[in-house]
């Protein structure tokens, strides 16, 4: 059984490392080795290789990976297969935070992180405590109180975000809307230093919990009674997940169901051990969004798909055969 | 007489408002076999969850071996108490084995893995309670009553001196019952542990466990030898409704059955 797992998880290892190394070739300009390497007749395709694509695949994973980690914690701590930093209105609360920003106009930085990082991180950790604190003030709550709470939240945010765009001139308006639809367009390598300081303390805290996590599957009662400071142990993952959806919104926008999707089919294929569902839904995540951006690319080129439609497009119908299989009521 | 291992000092404890349990007190001594009876809503369950501090906020009320449960870290009193809740039936698909090897989580520190001490520790609970056959088994493909089984597996594993159960034959078959009757006894006899039980089984309250405390309405309304609740009216004052007891034609023992009024 473990042996198994250990297997699994370097084949995923050496998957993701294989559509990480493969990915920057493809596209609508298909780019040969020699091109990257010898410069020269082929500048644009080293150019493109290493300023666009490169970077550009690298936030996608980063974003996949962190996106999944966040989604399997939530679905730990909520107990709950369709609780997702996305159906939570955490990602809107995010993507509200970055709205704002971009609205009002005012550039600022702190300590090389960019504002919008920063109000996107603050709209996200905003929208987990209004859920939370919804779920804690009723006692006893069910989880259908969680979900519709976090549905409220979230349309609370969408509308605050409609109302931003609305009151927008053009320019900002479109802005924020193609943002909103999420993707990857990017040059050059800042996007990928503003979210890498966020994935790396945001999953650091992820996969020093998983032990935790297990815990928080089996409900706060048997948690507490195996000697778990929930409190603690919760509030150290609403943060983690706050700031990996903080920053990953920030730049690609509210990328959907990554985060719900991901983990589930990684439970499937190597079970509801956090030690082992942790770094697997971490690669599993980014090597999909990988694969998502690349077919965003490919598709109608040379016209590009916005990701967020295709994960979308991938993720409603996988959602609904969620809903209908009753596999996750035993799963959860 | 020895000093009591859990010591409940006038704890009352309210949830927004309403009152659970009041001015309750209570001594446990080392090895007891305790039931706790009573109606529903008397506040049993939020009784064990106070002294598991599921519940906090007990104000120094609850001792253990004379220190304030205050004083302890949710993982230090873990390794001296430990509890096995009502199933709430959301279940994770972990293996047995792997759920048992969680209750050592107490004994892990960050980083580390578990050790050979927690894998023995889990294998002896798993042998004890018989649920070593089927230890790679999915916990959501178990009846209630293996489930139930493999839940106090867990507990035991967790190497505390104090077992809490909440009902823990509620809704299972004669058999299962018989056999979870027959680990509790194990446990307290021959590992010498202090099981303290909730349940709406008066019979098994009465003749499982030495001691039997009633609650009413957050109030112990009794508390004392299992054997004495079969006299006196106890029952009767406990549950405001009248009890026969009865002689068992075979074995002798004696049979608690509320009256039934003729239809």
């Amino acid at each position: 059984m473990k042996r198994n797992k250990k297997f699994m998880l370097s084949m995923l290892f050496l998957l993701a490392i294989l559509i990480l190394l493969l990915a920057p070739f493809l596209g609508m300009e298909t780019i040969s080795l020699k091109s990257i390497i010898l410069s020269g007749s082929e500048q644009i395709k080293s150019n493109i290789f290493w300023k666009i694509r490169l970077p550009r695949i690298l936030t996608a994973f980063l974003a996949g990976a962190a996106l999944a980690i966040s989604g399997m914690a939530f679905q730990a701590m909520f107990r709950n297969p369709l609780a997702t930093p996305f159906t939570l209105g955490v990602s809107s609360g995010a993507a509200f935070g970055a709205a704002m920003y971009v609205k009002i106009g005012i550039i600022f930085s702190i300590l090389g992180i960019s504002g919008q990082a920063i109000s996107s991180f603050v709209g996200a950790i905003t929208a987990i405590f209004l859920v939370y604190g919804v779920t804690k003030v009723k006692k006893g709550f069910s989880t259908t109180t969680m979900l519709v709470a976090g549905v409220a939240i979230n349309f609370f945010f969408s509308s605050l975000i409609m109302f931003i765009q609305y009151i927008s001139d053009f320019a900002n308006s479109f802005r924020i809307i193609r943002w909103l639809m999420g993707g990857f367009e990017i040059v050059g390598f800042s996007p990928v230093l503003t979210i890498l300081p966020f994935v790396i303390v945001g999953s650091g805290v992820v996969f020093l919990l998983t032990n935790e996590l297990n815990l928080l599957t089996l409900g706060e009662d048997i948690a507490i009674s195996r000697g778990g400071d929930v409190k603690k142990i919760k509030l150290a993952l609403f943060f983690a997940t706050s700031l990996m959806v903080g920053g990953i919104v920030s730049v690609c926008g509210p990328i959907g169901f990554v985060g719900m999707m991901a983990p589930h089919i990684c439970r499937l294929l190597i079970g509801p051990d956090h030690r082992y569902l942790t770094p697997v839904s971490f690669l599993f995540g980014g090597a999909f969004l990988v694969f998502c951006d690349t077919l965003a690319r490919m598709l109608i080129a040379p016209a590009e798909i916005p990701v967020g439609v295709i994960t979308a497009l991938l993720g409603g119908p996988f959602f609904l055969w969620l809903l209908l299989s009753g596999e996750n009521e035993s799963r959860f | 007489m020895d000093n009591p291992i859990i010591e409940i000092n006038n704890l009352s404890f309210t949830i927004s408002k309403k009152t659970i349990l009041e001015s309750v007190s209570l001594q446990i001594y080392d090895g007891d076999y305790l039931s706790i009876i009573g109606p529903n809503g008397a506040g049993k369950t939020s009784l064990l969850k106070c002294l598991m501090r599921i519940y906090s906020g007990s104000d120094g009320a609850i001792k253990f071996m004379g220190k304030p449960v205050e004083n302890f870290s949710q993982k230090n009193l873990s390794k001296l108490i430990s509890y096995v809740p009502q199933s709430d039936g959301r279940i994770f698909p972990f293996t047995v084995e792997e759920f048992v090897m969680m209750g050592r989580y107490p004994y892990l520190s960050p980083f580390t893995s578990f050790s050979a001490d927690d894998k023995k520790a889990v294998q002896k609970s798993l042998e004890l309670t018989k649920t070593k056959q089927f230890c790679n088994r999915q916990l959501n493909t178990l009846s209630g009553g293996e489930r139930q089984i493999v839940f106090i597996a867990a507990a035991l594993a967790q190497g505390a001196n104090i077992l809490l159960l909440d009902e823990p034959t509620t809704f299972l078959d004669p058999k299962h019952e018989q056999e979870i009757y027959k680990i509790l006894g194990k446990i307290n006899k021959e590992l010498g542990k202090t099981i303290i039980s909730v349940t709406h089984d008066i019979n098994s309250a009465a003749l499982q466990s030495e001691k039997v405390f009633i609650l009413k309405n957050g109030k112990i309304n009794f508390a004392g030898k299992a054997w004495e609740i079969m006299s006196n009216n106890i029952l009767e004052k406990a549950y405001e409704k009248s009890f026969t007891f009865a002689k068992h034609p075979i074995t002798g023992q004696t049979i608690i059955a509320p009256e039934t009024p003729p239809q």
